[in-house]
């Protein structure tokens, strides 16, 4: 059975390598948007950090700065 | 109508969607592989390779899609100068581009032991390749210009010209002698698959569009939040 599975009857190598670069593909291009989310998050903290406290109220009456801040490290 | 699709608006979905389609995501394609891979029948005539159509075939219909979505939402930017539509069509090029280059490698992979070539300047195989380069400049435009109306010019002129190769792609296993092999599946007429194997391709495509899905959420919180970065900054 594992045989058949990894033999595919002489095709496993066409098979096993078309799916494993899809899913390396896959892998490769979720952990560099992740990445690219990440750094824009800790950028908008850092820069949310050293605002004053009147600019940080002005900034906290959007929904979206406020959601920012609340989903910030979470995905 | 647009309104409703303001980025003010919207955030708050799509910044806590992506967990929840993730986990989906994770769910779907497990259930795609163990039917692509081990309880799906082999072909009568090309045995285990056919397997690869599962990858293969999803992934170009993505990327097909995908390129469609994104010239419609280029001339909708476009016309009524809203800027984010365009933002929309930026964060779905990514996972497009993607799709478009695993649907070009796997179809190389499954070339070799089916027509016995990893490549051949078939119109089928060259539109795809014309889409890639397409999907290429759609995305180093937007790296290289830096003024927003010029970029949202020249985006949605790519787009928009990158759409006629979209019928040439669809149609050239009708209008040329290709090795590309006609379509299985048609929504006006009889498919010629087996259900069997109609049923892992359509997981399939369910788990690549999710994965789909994911990237351009993930990619469309990334520019709504580079947005307030700059927000911040003239606070």
């Amino acid at each position: 059975m594992i045989d058949k599975i990894i033999l595919m009857n002489g095709y496993g190598v066409y098979v096993w390598s078309a799916f494993s670069f899809t899913l390396i593909s896959f892998v490769t291009l979720y952990f560099v948007t992740k990445l690219q989310l990440s750094k824009e998050q800790k950028k908008f903290v850092t820069k949310f950090g050293s605002l004053n406290v009147e600019k940080a109220n002005v900034a906290k009456l959007q929904n979206i700065n406020r959601e920012i801040l609340s989903n910030t490290f979470k995905i | 109508m647009f309104k409703h699709f303001e980025p003010n608006k919207i955030f708050v979905i799509t910044s806590r969607a992506p967990k929840y389609i993730l986990f989906l995501f994770i769910v779907v394609l497990t259930i795609g592989l163990v039917e692509a891979l081990i309880l799906s029948p082999e072909d009568y005539k090309q045995s285990d390779a056919v397997r690869i159509m599962y990858v293969h075939v999803p992934a170009a219909w993505i990327s097909l899609g995908t390129f469609s979505s994104l010239a419609l939402l280029s001339v909708v930017s476009f016309v009524f100068k809203n800027k984010n539509f365009a933002l929309i069509s930026k964060s779905l090029a990514p996972a497009g581009f993607i799709f478009n280059i695993v649907a070009l490698v796997t179809g190389s992979i499954w070339g070799k032991p089916t027509w016995g070539t990893w490549w051949a300047w078939d119109a089928r195989i060259t539109s795809m390749l014309i889409l890639a380069l397409f999907y290429g400049m759609y995305l180093l435009a937007w790296r290289i210009y830096q003024d927003k109306e010029q970029v949202i010019k020249i985006t949605s002129m790519i787009a928009i010209l990158g759409a006629i190769n979209i019928p040439i792609i669809k149609y050239s296993v009708d209008w040329w002698n290709t090795l590309h092999q006609p379509p299985s599946i048609s929504i006006l007429s009889d498919n010629s698959i087996h259900v069997s194997m109609l049923i892992p391709l359509g997981i399939m495509t369910a788990a690549f569009a999710l994965f789909s899905l994911l990237i351009f959420l993930m990619k469309y919180n990334t520019e709504l939040i580079k947005i307030k970065n700059k927000g911040l900054d003239r606070l």
